[in-house]
């Protein structure tokens, strides 16, 4: 048997696997190679050049390996068959020159490239641009406190921004620390309590992208998503407008019930919605309720089920969050969910 | 002094050095080899638990919104997972090695404080203890093993959980320092005569970097986790921004110690790795200066890369990209090493016994870990792979492939020199078979997951993300690995009841260890070797040995130092006889103190004045009376 050769095949092939397929398995993910945006763009970017001199590395370096032992290779112990020892000495001078090359000369060579590039890509990205959007992101537990100051709207766990607009989110935390991370937009910043954190990224293209907490946060931390939407800016406007206006009010028999029982219940407590007395700040901001993709920071899609089964016992769907069980009666429930959904 | 009338025998000597018989032999020996062998022995039993929570956790994590595991319990498997396999079993199993071997590999007779030895021993066992109590409390720790507060202050983390680990990393960081204190004054002190610095073993060299490392490092561990316990004992606010604290100087803290504690593991597992391969190769190992001094160069370069483990944490760009220039330059003594142990290979004549199979295993694991580390020193690319499973793929990459596969090979090297038995080449073969491809198929999709957006540290994912394939392949893995590392157990197990004798020197191997029995005796060496070569086996055949003089300096070099429970002291540089040191007898008196500790810090966890008092009391109490002890001996 060749146990070097067989080795060093998969190792190869799994490079190859990964060239091949990245690109593709990234089809439903929010993959970091499926960028979107300029500073995701310049990381992918870096990421190929580095799997390129990686790749090149392993295969020569592996394969010095695989060769050095399949020269003069014995499969018995050295105590069986008595082996001499080789002394060294005469060749001393042909080893240093070896670990001189490829243990030093090599891999200055390759560093030196990795650290201009990582100097001129880290200029390249996250920096303060003239017609910035601001916006104020605070991560909570577990979910995300959106607000734009300019207009003083305010969401959460769904960010809408313009297209080819450059964005400040301004990221803080009042609680512990998380982490904010868009793969297909820009990499992650934290958000660390006491401090003022700036993540300077924009969209070059429409569409929904998925946001994590990435650093470890507590019993929820796997359910901590968002959602960033990156609109043309003239529905974005649209968007902001529409949020910044006066509202309706409930405009059905239904609805209006609905509103009652969220001011007469537990919601008000920790709920705010905007133009109502509700004004509690504990929990997300629900004035747009009804056009948000997602419950429970991307645990379920916001469909009336899902909303009722929310409001009913959350702590089944997403045991330790924050939010209690709410009991309702079967009728106030449907014109709870009803007034929520109506919120746009 | 009669036995020194005539020349002692073997028999003689052993009745002077055994340990008292049974229970309290176990409880009072001081021999470096039988406080090795429990280190060993002790952090695989880790090693194993640690391991069956991963396979739990991955039967969560196999099916997406799985309900095999609550977030809670997920959460607390996953700290202990982290804590376990770093502070109980990567770190205390290397200080098993070198406690087994350092010794032997020097010539002497014992570490230079067999008492201190036996204490380290002890204080990792009972912190091993203590963290584990969390489970017969249902208790576990659940904020991670790098427990970053302010989620683990008392506010968010109002339990007892914390307080297990936060205690617990204080506790066992204690036998840490101790230990490497002990290793560095044993290796400056006790080395055989002709020994000089250029002639000591490479796994020596290695444990006197991880013991330099240590001893530098470990203090920050200690004091982020203290300071975490003023704040959640008594109240204190070092870490509470609300108050005025900083959540940052934990980071800085916990990193100051973390990032060169990968370098404490990885540097002696390749340190074993440059004992293996030259024996395997049938040649000394290529450029022994260039890697000694690899060996020293890591252990001060990792001091100033830890912030890389904190870049997303907003710090001024001008400040990372220092330590992104350091983390991308620690590559070149890694590098250094690669090409010494190639060139070893190329210029011998390889033997793929099962210890060489996990040195290559090793380097094809650690090349990928290595390049895979650079990568993540590049400062824009780590703000997208940090937290996310490509850097889980990358440190389980480097901390169980390039320190668990040398582990593993050491095992197969040097069990047979411990218990006087052979493992069977078939068994490890197949088990390294097993473990190799487990391993890469476990840890190398990770990698892709990390690209797919998949986050670390998570009890679950949603559906129809693209994760789902690949998480079943490394669950799947993850069982092959565990059934390769079962084997090894199963061969182990085997061996110790009809393992074929191995004989003094089973490789023909060239450091001195080989030269006395397997196992050794009680005492070592009856005279000390005399050594002219840094292979001495190789070198010089047969083997000299001193023999003792009449003046103080040389009086314990023969046998009759071994008569004396003496081993000798040679000057640091030169190695010359410099007096003896004696080898104290068994003793309650470290088991004593470090039950005291344990008692002390199971009162501060339970809140317990009355219990704190009694620990610290029985402690300060051994303490004195060890220490009245010694100055008796000299007296």
């Amino acid at each position: 048997m060749t146990p070097g050769r067989r080795r060093w095949l998969p190792a190869a092939g799994a490079f190859v696997l990964v060239a091949v397929a990245l690109p593709a398995c990234g089809k439903d993910s929010p993959s970091i190679l499926d960028h979107h945006g300029p500073e995701a763009r310049h990381v992918a970017g870096v990421w190929w050049l580095m799997f390129g001199l990686a790749a090149a590395v392993y295969v020569v370096v592996a394969g010095l390996v695989v060769i050095a032992i399949v020269r003069g290779r014995r499969t018995s112990t050295p105590a069986e068959d008595g082996a001499a020892v080789v002394r060294a000495g005469t060749d001393r001078r042909s080893e240093s020159a070896f670990i001189w090359a490829g243990g030093i000369v090599a891999p200055v060579v390759i560093l030196a490239i990795l650290a201009v590039v990582t100097v001129t890509t880290t200029r390249d990205v996250r920096r303060a641009q003239d017609g910035e959007l601001q916006v104020e992101v605070t991560a909570k537990r577990w979910w995300w406190d959106v607000r734009y100051p300019e207009s003083g709207v305010a969401t959460a766990d769904e960010i809408h921004i313009p297209v080819g607009r450059p964005i400040d989110v301004v990221l803080r935390s009042d609680n512990v620390v998380h982490s904010f991370w868009v793969p297909q937009l820009a990499g992650k910043l934290d958000a660390v309590p006491g401090q003022t954190n700036h993540l300077r990224f924009q969209a070059s293209t429409p569409g929904t992208y998925l946001g994590e907490c990435a650093e470890y946060c507590g019993l929820q931390h796997a359910r901590m998503g968002f959602i960033v939407i990156a609109d043309a800016p003239a529905d974005f406007d649209r968007w902001l407008a529409r949020r910044s206006g006066a509202g309706t009010g409930p405009t059905s028999e239904a609805t209006a019930e609905g509103q009652l029982v969220f001011m007469r219940e537990a919601c008000a407590g920790c709920h705010a919605i905007r133009n109502t007395q509700a004004t509690a700040t504990l929990g997300p901001d629900l004035s747009d309720f009804g056009s948000r993709q997602w419950i429970g920071s991307v645990t379920l899609p916001n469909t009336r089920g899902n909303l009722a089964g929310w409001i009913s016992n959350s702590q089944t769907i997403k045991p330790g969050n924050l939010m209690p069980p709410i009991s309702l009666e079967p009728d106030e429930l449907d014109a709870l969910v009803a007034y929520l959904e109506s919120l746009k | 002094m009669t036995l020194l009338d005539r020349v002692p025998t073997g028999k003689d000597l052993a009745t002077l050095w055994e340990d008292a018989p049974g229970i309290p032999g176990f409880f009072s020996s001081v021999d470096h080899k039988r406080i090795g062998m429990r280190y060993i022995y002790t952090s695989f039993v880790f090693f194993f638990v640690a391991g069956l929570t991963a396979l739990v956790m991955r039967a969560q994590l196999t099916t997406p919104e799985s309900g095999v595991l609550g977030p809670q319990l997920y959460n607390e498997l996953m700290t202990m997972h982290g804590t376990t396999m770093i502070f109980l079993f990567n770190t205390p199993v290397l200080a098993g090695f070198g406690n087994y071997l350092i010794p032997l590999q020097l010539g002497t007779r014992d570490m230079a404080f067999p008492r201190m030895n036996a204490f380290s021993y002890w204080i990792f066992l009972l912190g091993g203890i203590f963290m584990y109590l969390s489970f017969f409390v249902g208790k576990m720790p659940d904020g991670g093993w790098f427990a970053y507060p302010p989620m683990v202050s008392k506010a968010y983390s109002p339990g007892i959980n914390m307080d297990f680990w936060g205690l617990g990393v204080v506790f066992v960081g204690l036998s840490t320092t101790v230990g490497s204190i002990n290793f560095i004054v044993t290796i400056f002190k006790l080395r055989a005569p002709g020994m000089s610095l250029h002639r000591m073993p490479i796994f020596v060299w290695s444990m006197l970097v991880f013991s330099f490392m240590a001893i530098f490092a470990v203090p920050a561990v200690t004091l982020a986790a203290g300071l975490l316990e003023l704040d959640r004992l008594f109240g204190t606010s070092f870490f509470v921004p609300a108050l005025g604290g900083s959540a940052l100087l934990y980071q800085h803290l916990f990193w100051f110690w973390g990032h060169p504690e990968v370098y404490i593991l990885f540097v002696p597992a390749t340190g074993m790795i440059s004992q293996i391969i030259p024996v395997f190769s049938r040649r000394p190992l290529a450029g022994y200066l260039w890697v000694a001094a690899s060996l020293v160069t890591i252990g001060f370069i990792s001091f100033g890369v830890w912030v890389h483990h904190m870049f997303a944490t907003g710090l001024p760009p001008l400040a990372m990209a220092f330590f992104s220039a350091v983390s991308l330059i620690i590559a070149i003594p890694s590098g250094v090493q690669f090409f010494a142990w190639i060139a070893t290979m190329w210029k011998g004549t390889v033997r793929l016994t099962t210890p060489m199979l996990f040195a290559v295993g090793f380097l094809l694991i650690f090349l990928l870990g290595g390049i895979t580390g650079v990568m993540v020193a590049v400062l824009p690319f780590d703000w997208q792979v940090t937290d996310s499973y490509f850097v889980v793929a990358h440190f389980h990459y480097v901390l169980n492939g390039a320190v668990v596969f040398p582990i593993f090979g050491a095992i197969y090297y040097w069990m047979p020199k411990m218990t006087g038995r052979m493992l069977s080449e078939r068994l490890g073969r197949l088990s390294f078979w097993v473990m190799f491809v487990g391993f890469n198929v476990t840890f190398f999709p990770m990698h892709i997951l990390g690209f797919l957006g998949m986050p670390r540290r998570v009890y679950t994912y949603r559906d129809g993300l693209g994760w789902e394939g690949l998480n079943v392949m490394v669950s799947l893995g993850s069982l092959v690995f565990a059934l390769g590392t079962g084997i090894t157990l199963v061969n182990f197990l085997i061996s110790r009841r009809r393992g074929r004798p191995a004989g003094d020197d089973p490789w023909d191997a060239d450091s001195l260890e080989w030269s006395t029995t397997s196992p050794p005796p009680d005492y070592n060496f009856a005279s000390v070797p005399v050594v002219a070569s840094a292979h001495p086996l190789w070198d010089q055949k047969p083997l000299p040995y001193a023999s003792s003089g009449s003046d103080e300096e040389t009086r314990g070099l023969g046998p009759e130092g071994a008569v004396e429970r003496e081993t000798p002291i040679t000057s640091g540089i030169d190695t010359a006889p410099e007096g003896n040191l004696t080898i104290p007898e068994d003793t309650y008196l470290p088991l004593m103190v470090a039950v005291g500790l344990a008692v002390f810090f199971l009162g501060l966890l339970v809140n317990a004045a009355a219990v704190g008092v009694t620990g610290a009391a029985l402690a300060v109490v051994g303490a004195v009376w060890w220490t009245w002890r010694t100055e008796e001996d000299l007296a």
